[in-house]
Order: C-alpha cells, then structure tokens, then sequence
C-alpha cells in the first residue's frame, strides 16, 4: 500500500553560515490529500518546501517523488516534474495581462514564430473555467486585487501541468470571505486530484482545510496527524511547547520601576481597508522588559516599524518619558533615548559592506568622540570598536574585517553593542536571538537584563515563546493588531494558557487590558 | 532670402528630414530593445562609430560595400558581446561598460585611420565604395511623395523595414514577450524557467546589429568617408529618443522622426546668415527641451498616480 506521492526521509538542512533550518525532518504526502504544515515562523516549513521545490538542497536525507529518489537540481526541474508552488511574494509581471502571465516562458505559437495570442486567451480561460476561477484573463495584472494575484498564480502552476501545488502562507494576504473563497477552489483541485501542500500558521484554517497536519516546531516534525486525531489546543502545544525552562529571574535585580519611560497611546493603523493595528496603548517603565507575545503577522511588524520611524500610523502618539516622539525624524527619536534592535538584522541592523567598525558606529556616527566635523575621527573609532568588540566578545579577525564574514550570532552580537552603547532610555529588540546559536542567544538575553538592571526601559518582541517567558517581568499578547492579554507577572503563566491568548481563543476584557498602558 | 516656412513645406525638406532621421532611429530601435530587457546600452554611440570606420575601411579594401556592411554589422555584435561579457560575466556597472566602449571606439578609431590612411581627420582618400541609391518605381513620378520618399540610400528602406520587424519581434514573438519579462521583473521571469542571461544576450546583439546599421549609414551613405567622432551623439540622441518612447515602438518612432525634424530644420538654417554655432546646436537643444518637458509630465504622472 503505497499511495504517497512525496517522500521526504531524513531531512536535514544546514545553512552554510551554520543555520540549521531542518533537522531530520521526514513526511510524507498522499496522493489527492490538502496537507498542511503549521509551525511558526522560523519553524522550517519554508525551507521544507524549498527543498522539495528545488530552490535548496537538503544537507542530508532523501526525496522520493512518485517512487523514484529525485534531486531536483532548480525550480525548472521540479515544475517540469508536477510540482507548483505560489510563493508568498508573487512572481508576476504587473504590466503584462493575466493570460500573458500565465503562459509566458510557455507560449502558444502560430506559424512556428509569433505568439499565439488568442489560443493563450483561449487557453487560459478554459483552464480558469476548469478550476471554477471567475476571471477575466485579458486585465493587467498590475490592476488586480491581491487575492485574484493570487487566483493568477495557482493557474500558472496549473498551466504547467502540477499536481503537487505547495501554497506557503496563502491566506496571509487574503481577508476572511477570500480565504473561504480559496478554501471552497482547493477542495474542488483535491477532487481534480491534485495534492495541496498548505503551509500556515493560522489553526483554525488548517483544521478547516487539511486531510492531514504535520507540526514543525523549531526545525522538526513534531508528527503527522488525521485532521481528526488532532485539537487546536493540542497543535498549540506542539507548536510552541517548551522544551528547557531557563530561568533569568537570579540575574534580575531589583528596581524601583518609578519613571514611565516609554508610552504608547491608541495607534490605529488601516493598509488597503485592513485593520493591521487596533487601539494599541501600553507603557514600559524603566527598569522593566516589557514582552510582546504573539504569533507572527498579528500587527507586531507595523506596530515597531512605526514606533521607530521606518512607516507611518492613521494615528497614535508615543513618548519617551514626557517628550512625544510622534513626528520627529528617525535621527530625532534616537536622540531623545530611543535604541532599535531590528528583526531582519541582514537588511535593517547592519550595512553588509561596511567592516564591524563601521557597523558599531553607524547609529551614532555624529557623536563628537568619533565625528571631528570635517573627517571622522578614526582613531577614536578604533578604540571604541576594539573595547566594544572585546566587551561583547564577537569573534572577528578585526575591526576593518567586513561584517558579512561573520556568523549570525556574531553580527547580532554588534547590533546588540551598538543599540546598547547609545545609553538609550528605551530599547526596542524585535525578536534579538532568532536564528542564532544558543551562546550567542544567552549572551545577548544576560546583556538585556543588564541594561535593565541599570534603568533601562526594554520592549522585547519575539514570537519565541520561551524568549519572552524567561526574559520579561510583564507581558503582553498581541491578536490581529490588539492587545488581547496582559499579564503583570509571567509567574505561574503556562505556555497553554498564553498560546490559547496567542491564536485568539481567549481575551482577557478591557480592564485587564488597559493595565498594560497605567500599570 | 527665401522664407523660413518656404523651406519647411517643401517636399525637400520631408527628404532630408527620413536622410538626417536613420542614425538617429537606428540608434533609437536598438536602445528600445535593449531597455526593454532592463539594460541600458549607452555604448550606442560607440558601437556606431566603430561601424562607420569598420564598414568604410573593408568597403575601400574589398571595394564593395556589401561587404563593407556585413564587416559593420559583425563589429557593432562584437561591441555587444564585449558589452554583454562586461555586464552579464565580469557584472560591472553597465553605464561604466559603455562608457569604456564609447571613449574606446572614440579613440581606436582615430588610431586605426592614422595607421590605414595617415591622416587623423578623414579616410576620404581611401575612395571607399558606398551603398547605392535606390529609386523606387511608381512611387518616384508621384509628386510630393515622391520627391519625400524615392531615391533615398538602401539603408533608408531598411531602416523602415527595421521598424516592422522589431515590431513584430517586441509585440508578436515569444522573444518579444519573453525580452519585455525579463526588464520589468527578473525574479518573475527567471521563475517560470526563462534564462535571463541569454535573453539579455540577446537582446544587446539586436542593439548592437541596430546601432551599427546607423552608423554604418553615416560613412557610406550620408557622407562617403569616414571622420572622426562623425556620429556625434547620434546615438545618445537615440537613447533619449527610446528612453521617451516610453516603451511603445511607435513613440519612440515618432519621437526619432521629431529628433530628426530639428536636425533637418539646423540644416535648413544654415543658408541664413546666422552664427553656425548656434544652428548646429539646436538638435541638441531641442533634445534637451524634449526631455525637460517628458519629465514634467512624467513627474506630474507620478504625483498623480501617487495621490490616487
């Protein structure tokens, strides 16, 4: 009885700069069933279905699709060989027509030579018939919504014939009506059958949706399961279930939370009639870490990219103790006490290439020690780089070396260093320790509670459930751009309870959930 | 002295505008196809004057200048494929790369007429062979018409020729959709298994086969001799000409022919009594308004388009 149509066995993917995205991962995929895989962000779902896709390589392991072992050397082959994938960026050309699209690399001709325009037209929507797609093929693609965008998308995948359509993150970008919409068009491709490999983290929709589930959690499979065998409440647990419980509480000491360092009031954020923010208000004291819990997408993003000044609110204001920092420029915000730990620290936290020197300097490349008017002082640089570099212990060959030859652990190491050396008032890390090794990741969570141990005001957001558990003194969870929970001890909470606040199951009223701003 | 207006609707004048025009537009074609698959080839200029010289220089040594042409074509696939080898295999900065190409096709060319002919201003004495002119029946005794369109260089009627292939090449060949794929999104193109780098290729050979079809018109068909840098900024005028035809063949066509039209209109102002400083910069002036105006509009687009 063998009805699988994708094997995979042993997979482990280990990134050259030493990131193990997938360790031993094996899944297999029945022919004709929607399977989905959920796990967080940063879980391995992606990179899983690169490798079958053909975009990576497993390091080590095998693929085995329709019975042979296949190594799929690029995209190319695997669609050749019936395997589609709608990435969560679309690859589509905007000034070109839906049928243009959807053909182009595979054209119908006329006479050997020209481009058979009418038989694509014909083609495709034919094919947009077939698959119960209302469209009209002939509009440009830059003028549709994203959910026909993605409609479009699919129809490439099955232009090429797929059987296998892997969708990553397909609902992400659609409102609640379009995911019933898609949900309603994968059924009816299952009954085509075709296999749908559905990567999401959202629950509710993959108990909606799949035949079957498998849990990745932090780079492995946590299981296979029957839709049935399987509660919400239980793929929580797999999916954010703790393993080591470390505890930072010994290393935190006490301090007298008096002065309301940092405050945030009523940000309301709408992109394209979404609500990506709603009523967001909460305040941090100095001497405390605030955490922000939370599955990925549900508005933390926007919420710190606004705060910090890289994109713009409907409305809110915020401060640093008494001064609003709403409308000043990015350079104005540090000044007044704000230091920004970023998520993508490849594009936002350091300038690949510059040297670990320059990076170290970079937030405050004006200060006077370093930036003698005219030309910078390098000397001073060169002291303040070595002295950091050594406090912070970051394996380089030197200052001047670029930044880019470091490891992951090691460049995080220097953002880390740089955000600190500014005596910030309130310190913004957005998920600090992701993807990094477990020594740099202690190193960076011992500094944090250092700066708190000396006053500082931290908001730390992570969708690393231990993270926020170990390292903060309040939390709290953010669900479809609102704060739904806030807890003023982590004491005593269980990573079920704070899952159940996490996919929206629970909500705590408003009482509670003001407390975060006048605590 | 005959009035100014006298001379523009003479039928003469629509002559000399499609005789200043071919350069121009073959530069202009070449540009557009080149732009469309997301490069923009400024050794146009260059290619052109390596064409001239190359085209002149084995029509005087094989005395035929069909052969002249086939040698200018195959030098203007060679300063493409250098280009394409800088951009595409060593990825330096494409606008570096033709940069390179054009002060090189500026200079080696002066240094190549020195070593053939001796003299470092013409190759007027080599008496090369050029293209032949071609009057077209029935159309010649046709008044206006005629006088406009008959007994033009070969390259003329190949230039009109250019114009419908590259057409039907951009808007009725896989090619054509593929070359546009690749200059408006890569990634998008490069996943649905297109290969980048050859349509690339591709897409300089064409511009450069273009450019030096234009520049080989200049040697041997508007004048009979190789001089030096005797394109001129030609094949930047070209570049503007495609940059404003804004993607569409037709508008590039007609902004050429417009480019053209002044350059024309200098010539005719040359038997006035006017400084000549002056009259051999309008062309250039008239490129330079044209461009300062698209901009406005495109900028007033962009404001538009961002305010919606």
């Amino acid at each position: 009885m063998n009805d699988n149509i994708l094997e995979l066995t042993g997979i482990t993917k280990i990134y050259s700069n030493g990131v193990v995205a997938n360790r031993n991962v094996s899944v297999s995929f029945r022919k004709g069933e929607i399977h989905s895989v959920v796990g967080e962000n940063g879980a391995g779902k992606s990179t899983l279905m690169k490798m079958i896709f053909g975009i990576e390589h497993p390091s080590v392991g095998k693929i085995v699709y329709k019975g042979k072992e296949v190594h799929f050397a690029n995209s190319m082959e695997a669609i050749k060989n019936g395997i589609g994938m709608v990435h969560q960026h679309f690859m589509m050309i905007d000034d070109f027509t839906v049928a243009e699209n959807i053909v182009l690399g595979m054209e119908p001709l006329k006479n050997k030579i020209f481009l058979n325009k009418k038989e694509s037209v014909r083609i495709t929507k034919e094919l947009a018939q077939k698959y119960n797609f209302d469209m009209d093929v002939t509009l440009h693609v830059g003028r549709l919504a994203v959910s026909a965008k993605q409609k479009v998308e699919i129809l490439k995948t099955l232009y090429r014939n797929a059987e296998v359509i892997i969708l990553d993150e397909p609902t992400a970008v659609l409102t609640p009506q379009e995911t019933e919409v898609l949900f309603d068009n994968l059924k009816h491709f299952k009954e085509m059958g075709h296999t749908i490999l559905f990567i999401s983290h959202k629950l509710n929709e993959v108990k909606a949706i799949s035949d079957r589930i498998t849990v990745m959690q932090n780079g492995e499979s946590r299981g296979t399961y029957d839709n049935k065998d399987i509660t919400i409440d239980q793929m929580t647990e797999l999916m954010v279930g703790r393993k080591i419980i470390m505890s930072y509480d010994q290393f935190k000491e006490p301090t007298d939370k008096a002065v309301m360092a940092f405050k945030v009031e009523n940000i309301n954020l709408n992109k394209k009639g979404i609500e990506v923010l709603k009523h967001v208000s909460f305040g941090v004291r100095a001497g405390e870490i605030l955490g922000i819990a939370g599955v990925q997408g549900n508005g933390q993003n926007e919420l710190i990219s606004g705060l910090v000044g890289l994109s713009r609110f409907n409305t809110g204001k915020w401060f640093i103790e008494n001064k609003e920092l709403t409308s000043l420029t990015i350079e104005q915000k540090r000044h007044s006490g704000l230091a920004y730990i970023p998520e993508d620290r490849m594009k936002d936290g350091i300038a690949q290439g510059a040297s670990v020197a320059e990076n170290l300097i970079s937030s405050y490349y004006k200060r006077e020690d370093i930036n003698g008017k005219i030309f910078m002082n390098n000397k001073g640089i060169n002291t303040l780089a070595n002295r950091l570099i050594e406090m912070f212990s970051v394996k380089t060959k030197s200052s001047k070396s670029k930044i880019e030859s470091l490891s992951g652990g090691n460049i995080q190491k220097v953002v880390v260093a740089r955000e600190t050396n500014t005596s910030p008032k309130i310190l913004i890390a957005e998920q600090p320790t992701r993807g990094i090794d477990i020594g740099s990741e202690e190193f960076i969570h011992h500094e944090l509670i250092k700066m708190r141990n000396k006053d500082v005001a931290i908001l730390l957001v992570s969708a690393d459930l231990n993270e926020v558990m170990e390292v903060s003194d309040r939390l709290i969870v953010m669900y479809e751009g609102e704060i739904v929970a806030h807890f003023d001890t982590v004491k005593g909470l269980t990573d079920k309870e704070l899952g159940l606040y996490m996919l929206g199951a629970k909500r705590q009223d408003e009482e509670s959930i003001r407390r975060a701003l006048t605590c | 002295m005959p009035d100014l207006f006298e001379i523009i609707f003479k039928p003469e004048f629509g002559f000399t505008v499609i005789r200043v025009v071919v350069p121009i537009l073959f530069a202009a074609l070449g540009a557009y196809i080149a732009s469309s698959a997301g490069i923009g080839n400024i050794a146009m200029e260059g290619t052109m004057l390596m064409a001239a010289f190359v085209g002149t220089i084995c029509s005087a040594i094989f005395q035929n200048p069909w052969i002249g042409l086939m040698c200018a074509v195959l030098s203007g696939v060679l300063m493409s494929l250098i280009l394409t080898y800088f951009t595409l295999v060593l990825k330096t900065n494409n606008i570096l790369g033709g940069i390179a190409l054009n002060l090189f096709a500026s200079s080696f060319t002066v240094f190549l007429l020195f070593i053939v002919t001796g003299s470092k201003g013409t190759s007027a004495t080599l008496g090369a062979k050029t293209l032949p002119k071609i009057d077209i029946p029935i159309l010649k005794d046709i008044p206006v018409l005629g006088t406009i369109f008959s007994g033009h260089n070969v390259l003329v009627y190949i230039m009109f020729a250019a114009v419908i292939l590259v057409y039907f090449l951009m808007y009725q060949t896989p090619l054509g959709l593929r070359i546009k794929a690749v200059g408006k999104d890569e990634h998008a193109a490069e996943s649905v298994g297109i290969n980048i780098n050859r349509i690339k290729t591709i897409a300089l050979v064409l511009s450069g086969v273009l450019a030096s079809l234009g520049g080989v018109y200049m040697s041997m068909g508007y004048l009979s001799f190789f001089s030096k840098n005797m394109t001129n900024g030609r094949g930047f005028i070209g570049l503007a000409a495609a940059a404003m035809g804004h993607g569409n063949i037709w508008m590039v066509t007609i902004t050429s022919f417009l480019f053209g039209a002044f350059d024309a209109l200098a010539n005719a102002l040359a038997l006035y009594a006017l400084p000549s400083e002056i009259i051999i910069t309008i062309p250039y002036v008239a490129v330079f308004g044209a461009i300062v105006i698209y901009s406005i509009f495109e900028w007033r687009n962009r404001r538009a388009r961002g305010e919606e």
